[in-house]
């Protein structure tokens, strides 16, 4: 594989674990939902990012050739090959923390498919295209829940605010600068994360303080990153149940 | 024996029409819109489907039934997956939306393909009241949405629009 090649890879591996290890988090939510309807909405929205996730890797298992499947990326890889940002990787904690890391991730993920339709990779852009219409039911869900909750009663809303306050140190790792996206902008192919910053910020902003929410600027520098892969020991745990039975039994078929 | 002497269009397409969407049995695969085109080259029959939802577990069994039926009927045959255009609830023929309602979904309204909600009223299919409202719009499958009709107090689904 040329280098080219190597970083379209690593690229569609991004792509596609985070809607991989955010799905699998969503899914979690089937059957323990605070209510019905919202057991059905996480369970659709989570079969909509498993969904997603399976056009980027089969993508980046086309890329790579030799008969690599998309099976065997995601559940024949070690925690430390997988590139999804820290925050989808997280314990699904309570339904508050769910619906604001939701609503964070979506905003960003509307943005960044918004820009990946014009992608000079045509497989990028085709999935883009078509995912981009399922992220605009799942952000305008999660953000109905973040001015619900936010602005609901004292205890939503301070359940809304912590878990706000946890996850915000999570969201600078959105717009990290990495070196894979910048080589393949010069192509086209990719976007620079940073660059949806400020538009990001703007919207996510408003949209909390009109759910009566503060964000509190944490200063404390992550040291880990997911896109190089070193992982919170979260991701370990998600992967050994997630894979364990294409392990237990290689090859199985049912 | 393989059936690729003459193109039979027509034949392949009445075949095919038997395809129903497995979540709504009512609806086959060309009023849904996930049949884009068939075409004769070399010697072999070109299907391409577009899937609806990303993880709609339909595709995969409509797709394996395209299959079954054509092996049955001995054409030579390849299906090609499309995303793009992506699908859209528009491509659902105007037979597609009467079947729906007569199975008590509503059918979608046309896209707006924007982020805000912009819903005219959405009609009741039992009894065609605009009194209802929306309960959530996630429903039973991917591609509904979960009403409630205050005139006949009936709860039923709304084809989402995308
Ligand atoms: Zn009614």
């Amino acid at each position: 594989m040329n280098l080219k090649n190597k970083n379209v890879v690593d690229y569609l591996l991004q792509l596609g674990d985070d809607r991989l290890i955010l799905g699998h988090r969503l899914s979690e939510w089937c059957g323990h939902a605070p209510i019905l309807e919202e057991d059905i909405a996480l369970a659709n929205i989570a079969q909509d990012c498993l969904g997603q996730a399976t056009f980027f890797l089969n993508a980046a298992a086309e890329e790579i050739g030799n008969g690599k499947t998309t099976d065997d990326l995601a559940y024949l890889r070690n925690p430390n090959q997988f590139k999804n940002l820290l925050i989808m990787e997280l314990p699904k904690g309570d339904f508050a923390f769910t619906i604001f890391r939701q609503f964070l991730v979506d905003n960003y993920t509307f943005l960044l498919y918004q820009q990946l339709q014009n992608s000079k990779h045509n497989q990028i852009a085709n999935i883009a295209q078509k995912s981009l219409k399922e992220v605009k039911y799942h952000l305008r869900h999660s953000s109905e829940w973040v001015l619900r909750l936010g602005d609901g009663t004292e205890i939503s809303h301070e359940k809304s605010q912590n878990a706000l306050n946890e996850l915000w140190a999570y969201t600078n790792e959105l717009f990290n600068e990495n070196e894979i996206e910048k080589k393949l902008a010069e192509e086209n192919i990719a976007i620079e994360s940073f660059k949806l910053k400020n538009e990001w910020l703007d919207k996510v902003t408003q949209h909390l303080k009109t759910a009566t929410l503060k964000i509190l600027e944490n200063k404390e520098e992550n040291i880990f990153n997911g896109r190089s892969g070193k992982h919170t020991e979260h991701l370990d745990h998600l992967l050994s149940e997630m894979q364990i039975v294409v392990r237990a039994y290689p090859g199985a078929k049912w | 024996m393989v059936n690729t002497e003459v193109p039979k269009m027509n034949d392949i397409y009445k075949l095919l029409s038997q395809i129903k969407d497995p979540e709504i049995p009512e609806i086959n695969i060309i009023e849904l819109g996930i049949l884009r085109n068939v075409e004769f080259e070399n010697n072999k029959y070109k299907i391409s489907i577009t899937p609806t939802y990303s993880g709609c577990p339909a595709m995969k069994m409509i797709e394996n039934q395209i299959s079954e039926i054509l092996k049955n009927n001995f054409y030579d045959f390849e299906i090609i997956t499309n995303l793009s255009p992506a699908w859209t609830t528009d491509w659902m023929t105007d037979e597609g939306k009467k079947k729906l309602i007569e199975s008590g979904i509503t059918p979608p309204q046309k896209n707006f393909n924007s982020i805000e909600f912009k819903l005219n009223k959405i009609n009741c299919p039992y009894c065609n009241s605009v009194k209802t409202i929306l309960k959530s719009e996630f429903g039973s499958t991917a591609c509904k949405s979960f009403y409630f009709c205050e005139n006949c107090l009936t709860p039923f689904d709304y084809f989402k629009s995308i």
